[in-house]
């Protein structure tokens, strides 16, 4: 999420160089680790084993890899300057097309028809947009409105008489499932981890419940779809056709001048995001080994929030869909562990407000010591929140981290211009 | 340019749209072996007995209600460019909180409707408010807190219904609020089908209808005719423009959400206090973002968007009908979803037509008009060429 604040600038003492100066490694490192600090203490304090347990990071992995797949579609579209609204349809479309494609011919299949009606969605969104000129927004959410219809039109005529099974809201069952692999000694057979995890001890025990999460029957295809986050990064900033593409989003007119196919480029990038964000909801459709409608309960536009938190990066990106599939998958392991959070959430906030109040904002400290005891309080009194307030943790999560986190973003120059040649 | 060609160009890029939705979705159907024909027939047909027929334009009629106020919301968000995704959200967690509060009291009869009205309204625009709140202060885009909310105030609407306002029964199939009481119900108009000498259909005609008719009007006026609707418009052609002649960019913000979110706030009534007269687990959803699409098809203008919910209340009701003489009814849902596409690009086509046959214009009758050199501010002609929503720019400046 900081990738511009790249000048010198003067010391701030020396507790704030130690915490926020040094090179972005240094300060990542000390994230993470106050992070995992602040988790066991909550954890320990709380005695929510959720919070930390392996089986809860599994779940956050499984399920931010969906979300992470639609926001690096958002990022080849967007760095290619065409705002991608419609990457909740075009999720919809992949999950349908996994579906279909899975319960005849098997996973692999599964992943070439998701992948292609996804592509499919993202090529609709590039006519519009592209050739025709219409606002992006306006056509993103036209294509997420038809997509919903399509898909149940499709299933309403394929699936209600279908001998295999399903029906208007759901297809048959996956013919096959895709492999997965455990980690030998550490998580399978002796599995170290996993019986270090069970001693509850501060600290260690909670990182070898996060490790096992993520080395612990974990899909090949999982490993694969991480793979493509550095894969994008390479793309998009180490090769030339990276470089052209990004200049369509941050200054078309001049890309055109240079000789860059702007449209051609534009309808590649937004090809791709549909079959990006269409893979997502192939990832969906594993976890349930079926279709289902509304499968993917607006995780294409979590995606997006996880674009935009991750300031259009690769990397910030997969922090921000693994921040909001922690989120989810805890949501749906545990209603209790959510209770949790808000001791989390307590902590967070008064460190916040300790640190605005040394910068002697006091208006912002105040309300953030406001906050926090409320939601200490919540945290002291409620026992077990109701099905409807957990169910939307991730996007309350989405909305807050948003909120704190949107005002150093900076998006590609000319991202949601439409661009049409020789009018500029 | 005359009359009758601004009235052509305006006309051109909706009915387009439709003609084009349609062969696309008859294709589709071909394609997948239903018989568009036939589909079709059974959409136009009404009913054989004039009881069926007033029935069914009964059913358009009550449908295209609620459409058309959830389409006036979201077009006022859309005039000031601003995309209000969060309509769906908005109306039906103030829904739920005015079916709440309308149960728990008895009032004289209008003065129940009017403080079950006044309560979803504020509820509503209260919900829209934390959206512009968050753009304003926090540079949030609107588009996705407003979605992130929807999902909130749906988790939040199942939360109060199956809890603190649960008014059915444990392990009923439908869960509920408790039913408002009588005089907290707003009649039908069916009197008028008698004084028109038409049959009277079992069906009531919500009695509704008329203040959504007055809602329209008073958005309209306010829209063409006012100081505040003059700021909205300007600040959704030209932001820059806008806020160099004084207009206050943060305030207009907050302000027109908040008008959206109020008129979101009576969608879910005219269902609520017509028919169902509580907020049920079933209860009519999706509206916010047919809305979005109703907007988009009336080209935001009150007039257009009250046939644009005609066309879909027509739609929407051969779904019954549909499913019984079995064909797949999300062929409506298609038909929308095209017409969504379509005339996005319609109106994008039309608006280049304009431009064009404008610079054809200035080229015989030499200099451009002066309006065009007021800069962007300048407002376009009310039924003048106009791009999708949002983008809505004059572009008589280039002419």
């Amino acid at each position: 999420m900081s990738s511009v604040a790249t000048t010198p600038r003067p010391s701030r003492g020396p507790i704030t160089d130690l915490l926020t100066g040094g090179s972005k490694r240094t300060r990542l490192l000390w994230l993470v680790l106050a992070g995992l600090v602040m988790f066991s203490l909550v954890r320990a304090i709380s005695g929510e084993n959720a919070l930390t347990s392996s089986s809860t990071m599994s779940a956050a992995l499984l399920l931010a890899v969906p979300i992470g797949l639609a926001a690096l579609g958002g990022l080849f579209s967007e760095r290619a300057g065409v705002v991608n609204i419609g990457l909740e349809g075009m999720m919809i479309l992949g999950t349908w097309g996994a579906g279909f494609a899975g319960y005849q011919w098997g996973w692999f299949a599964a992943l070439i028809g998701g992948v292609v009606f996804g592509a499919l969605g993202g090529l609709l969104h590039a006519l519009a947009t592209v050739t025709f000129g219409v606002d992006h927004v306006v056509s993103g959410v036209a294509i997420n409105i038809l997509a919903a219809g399509i898909v149940r039109f499709l299933s309403e005529l394929l699936y209600t008489d279908n001998p295999a099974g399903g029906g208007v809201t759901q297809s048959p069952a996956l013919s096959s499932n895709p492999p997965e692999i455990s980690v030998p000694v550490l998580s399978s057979g002796p599995d170290l981890l996993g019986d270090l995890e069970q001693r509850r001890w501060f600290l260690l025990s909670d990182l070898a419940g996060v490790l096992r999460g993520f080395t612990s029957g974990v899909g090949v295809l999982t490993i694969l779809a991480l793979l493509l986050i550095p894969a994008t990064y390479l793309l998009l900033w180490r090769t030339a056709f990276g470089l052209r593409l990004r200049s369509c989003g941050e200054n078309p007119a001049a890309a055109d001048s240079l000789g860059v196919p702007v449209y051609r480029m534009k309808y590649i990038a937004v090809v791709i995001s549909g079959g990006l964000a269409g893979m997502g909801g192939v990832f969906l459709v594993f976890i349930a080994g079926i279709y289902r409608e509304n499968q993917t309960n607006g995780r294409g536009f979590i995606g997006l929030a996880a674009l935009i938190f991750g300031n259009w990066r690769p990397g910030g990106l997969a922090a921000g869909a693994g921040l909001f599939g922690y989120s989810d998958g805890l949501q749906l392991r545990s209603r209790s562990a959510v209770v949790a959070l808000l001791l989390l959430v307590a902590v967070l906030l008064i460190a916040v407000a300790v640190w605005q109040f040394l910068r002697r904002k006091l208006v912002q400290s105040v309300l953030a010591v406001a906050v926090a005891a409320a939601a200490l309080a919540g945290f002291l009194t409620i026992d077990v929140l109701p099905q409807g307030i957990v169910s939307f943790t991730p996007h309350l999560t989405t909305l807050l981290v948003l909120s704190l986190a949107s005002q150093r973003l900076r998006m590609p120059q000319a991202d949601g211009v439409v661009y049409r040649r020789g009018e500029h | 340019m005359s009359i009758l060609r601004r009235v052509g160009l305006a006309l051109f890029a909706p009915v387009l749209a439709v003609v084009v939705a349609v062969v696309i979705s008859s294709l589709v159907m071909a394609v997948l072996q239903v018989n568009p024909f036939d589909v079709f027939a059974v959409m136009f047909d009404l009913g054989d007995t004039p009881s069926q027929q007033v029935t069914a334009v009964v059913v358009i009629i009550n449908r295209a209600v609620p459409l058309f106020l959830a389409g006036l919301a979201v077009a006022v968000a859309f005039r000031m460019g601003l995309f209000n995704i969060g309509v769906e959200g908005q109306y039906r967690l103030a829904t739920v909180v005015a079916a709440g509060v309308g149960a728990a009291v008895v009032l004289p009869g209008p003065l129940h409707v009017a403080l079950i009205m006044v309560v979803a309204v504020v509820v509503a625009a209260f919900w829209a408010s934390i959206v512009a709140i968050l753009k304003v202060t926090r540079g949030v885009s609107e588009v996705i807190s407003s979605i992130m909310l929807n999902f909130i105030a749906l988790g939040t609407a199942s939360f109060l219904l199956t809890g603190p306002l649960r008014g059915s029964p444990e392990g009923a199939s439908i869960i509920s609020t408790t039913k408002i009481g009588e005089s907290g119900q707003l009649g039908g108009l069916n009197a008028i089908f008698g004084a028109l000498g038409l049959a009277n259909p079992p069906r009531q005609l919500y009695g509704y209808l008329p203040i959504a008719i007055v809602v329209g009007i008073l958005l309209a006026v306010l829209l063409n005719r006012t100081r505040f609707g003059f700021d909205l418009r300007a600040s959704g052609l030209s932001p820059s423009a806008a806020s160099a002649s004084g207009v206050d960019a943060r305030g207009m913000v907050i302000k027109t959400m908040l008008l959206s979110g109020a008129i979101a706030g009576l969608i879910g009534l005219p269902d609520l206090l017509g028919t169902t007269n509580a907020y049920t687990t079933d209860f009519t959803a999706g509206l916010g973002f047919l809305g979005i699409a109703v907007a988009l098809l009336g080209r935001n203008r009150p007039v257009g968007i009250a046939f644009a919910a005609l066309l879909f209340g027509f739609l929407d009701r051969a779904l019954v009908p549909l499913q019984i003489a079995d064909y797949p009814a999300s062929v409506v849902t298609i038909i929308q979803g095209t017409i969504v596409l379509a005339v996005v690009v319609a109106n994008e086509i039309a608006r280049r037509i304009a431009v064009r046959a404008a610079e054809r214009g200035t080229a015989h009758a030499g200099p451009p008009p002066l309006a065009g050199e007021g800069g962007a501010a300048s407002t376009p002609p009310p039924s003048g060429p106009s791009g999708p929503a949002g983008t809505d720019v004059w572009t008589g400046v280039q002419a």
